[in-house]
């Protein structure tokens, strides 16, 4: 008892250890929900870009890069891209964390964008056909009609990588962040005591997924009043 | 009020309208019959231009819709179209249903749409189901609806594409007593149906089509009671 006493101060409190602790918090926080934001903002347009290709034809240059784009996000590791974003290619930008944003945000579009290309391909073409022959132009018929079905019918997958996103922000320490994992490591080195840092992070993830499946489960039931029978 | 000359289209090479001329004068009720693929959709379909014609030309009210740079959101704000498969938004209530296109469009502010939207639910009797979710209507209600969502933009034309053919034929008659009291206060009507009950009391002109040709076009009467052409013969022996 007197032990694990002895390791929580060791950890927490000597040296205002907590401190690294919240800003980590912090720091994990930010990046996941800009990330989701730059995420689905991006993702939404490359899908109606792909969708919009397919079906008529036009724009084949846009779609191609989509793909392209597409492709290399989920082909490569998304540490990788972080590294290559801070030390090649955003060089000029020395904040970890602006870099980790844009990162985790590009990324996550490319997954986001596969998503929701499926939830529209998923609208009946009726539904197109019904808001194209009251006039609605193809951009109001997308937002009004297709899209708020398309997001509803995608909230799983979309949640999932959601979360996913979240637990992949434990790799910005590769890139100076000092997110939550990466204060974990450090308290962890310092104090030579594994097990409160650890496990506490361990646990504080576990809560912030906890919590964004009853926000997905929120969601789900307010949209599904349309489905009620 | 439309005119279509020499109106052709083919999908993946197979010619579906084969050079299809015909016109439909204001306050006309012209329903078109035929079997099954022979281009009865895809005609009703390029006069709102939801399928491009391959050749040909149609007038609407005077105007070359088939030119080149025609704006179609203004033209499909002038002919309402009902589906078979009513296509009603899931995701929004009826009253969302039938006011999205006025609003977004800015044809009307949201209270004027939901006044307009109300008296016409009224005139089909389904005022109740203003705030009720398409999933919890019936067939012939969706219908209604979907009828209702198209005269809240005042179109000057409706085409109907077989309206009543996914129904339980218990729903049929309720759809059809709608569009009779449409036709009777004199909207321009263009049907595609297998009623031909409905066709023989409310057409003006009923139209014959086969293999993507009009084969036969008539007055309910002489369509019906003394057809001409032997394959609308073996058709009305079939149907009737
Ligand atoms: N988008 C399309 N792509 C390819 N072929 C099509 C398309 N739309 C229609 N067709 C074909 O064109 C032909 C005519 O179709 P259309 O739907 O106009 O017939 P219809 O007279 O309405 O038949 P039905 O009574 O079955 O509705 C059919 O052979 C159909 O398979
Ligand atoms: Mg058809």
């Amino acid at each position: 008892m007197a032990f694990l006493v002895e390791g929580f101060r060791r950890s927490f409190i000597e040296n205002d250890f907590y401190k690294i602790f919240i800003d980590g918090f912090v720091a994990t926080l930010t990046i996941a929900m800009f990330a989701v934001v730059i995420g689905v903002a991006i993702g939404i347009v490359l899908a109606v870009v792909k969708v919009y290709s397919y079906r008529t034809g036009k724009l084949k240059i846009a779609r191609f890069f989509v793909e392209m784009y597409v492709t290399v996000f989920r082909g490569t590791p998304v540490v990788v891209q972080l590294m290559i974003l801070y030390y090649l290619v955003l060089v000029n930008i020395k904040s970890g964390l602006t870099v980790a944003v844009i990162g985790f945000g590009l990324n996550s579009g490319a997954y986001v964008a596969e998503i929701v290309r499926a939830g529209i391909m998923s609208i009946d073409k009726g539904q197109s056909e019904a808001g194209r022959s009251l006039g609605l132009t193809e951009i109001m018929t997308m937002r009004h009609v297709i899209m708020p079905q398309a997001i509803k019918n995608t909230l799983p997958a979309l949640f999932n990588e959601f979360i996913t996103l979240l637990k992949e922000t434990s790799v910005a320490g590769y890139i100076t962040v000092i997110d939550l994992t990466k204060a974990a490591d450090l308290v962890r080195s310092r104090t030579m005591q594994p097990f409160f840092p650890l496990l506490s992070v361990a646990l504080i993830y576990l809560i912030l997924v906890v919590g964004l499946t009853a926000l997905q489960g929120a969601m789900e039931r307010k949209l599904q009043k349309s489905d009620r029978r | 009020m439309i005119d279509v000359r020499k109106l052709s289209k083919s999908f993946n090479g197979v010619t579906v309208l084969d050079s299809v001329s015909a016109h439909v004068g204001a306050r006309e009720k012209i329903v078109v019959v035929g079997p099954s693929g022979s281009g009865k959709s895809t005609l009703l379909r390029c006069l709102n231009l939801l399928e491009t014609p391959d050749g040909g030309e149609i007038y609407f009210e005077g105007e070359l819709i088939t030119a080149r740079r025609y704006d179609v959101n203004m033209l499909r704000r002038r002919m309402g179209m009902v589906f078979q498969h009513f296509n009603l938004f899931p995701h929004l209530t009826v009253m969302g249903n039938i006011t999205l296109a006025p609003r977004k469009l800015g044809l009307m502010d949201t209270a004027a749409a939901e006044k307009k939207a109300m008296e016409l639910l009224d005139q089909v009797g389904l005022a109740d189901k203003a705030q009720e979710y398409p999933n919890m209507l019936s067939g012939g209600q969706k219908q209604r609806i979907a009828i209702v969502r198209s005269l809240a933009m005042n179109p000057r034309v409706m085409l109907f594409d077989e309206p009543t053919s996914a129904l339980d034929p218990e729903m049929v008659g309720e759809v059809l007593s709608v569009m009779k009291a449409l036709a009777e206060q004199g909207m321009t009507m263009v049907i595609v149906t297998h009623e031909m009950g409905f066709a023989r009391e409310v057409a003006t002109r009923v139209l014959f089509m086969d293999e993507g040709r009009i084969l036969e076009e008539a007055p309910p009467g002489a369509f019906f009671d003394s057809p001409e052409n032997p394959r609308l013969r073996d058709f009305l022996s079939k149907v009737l």
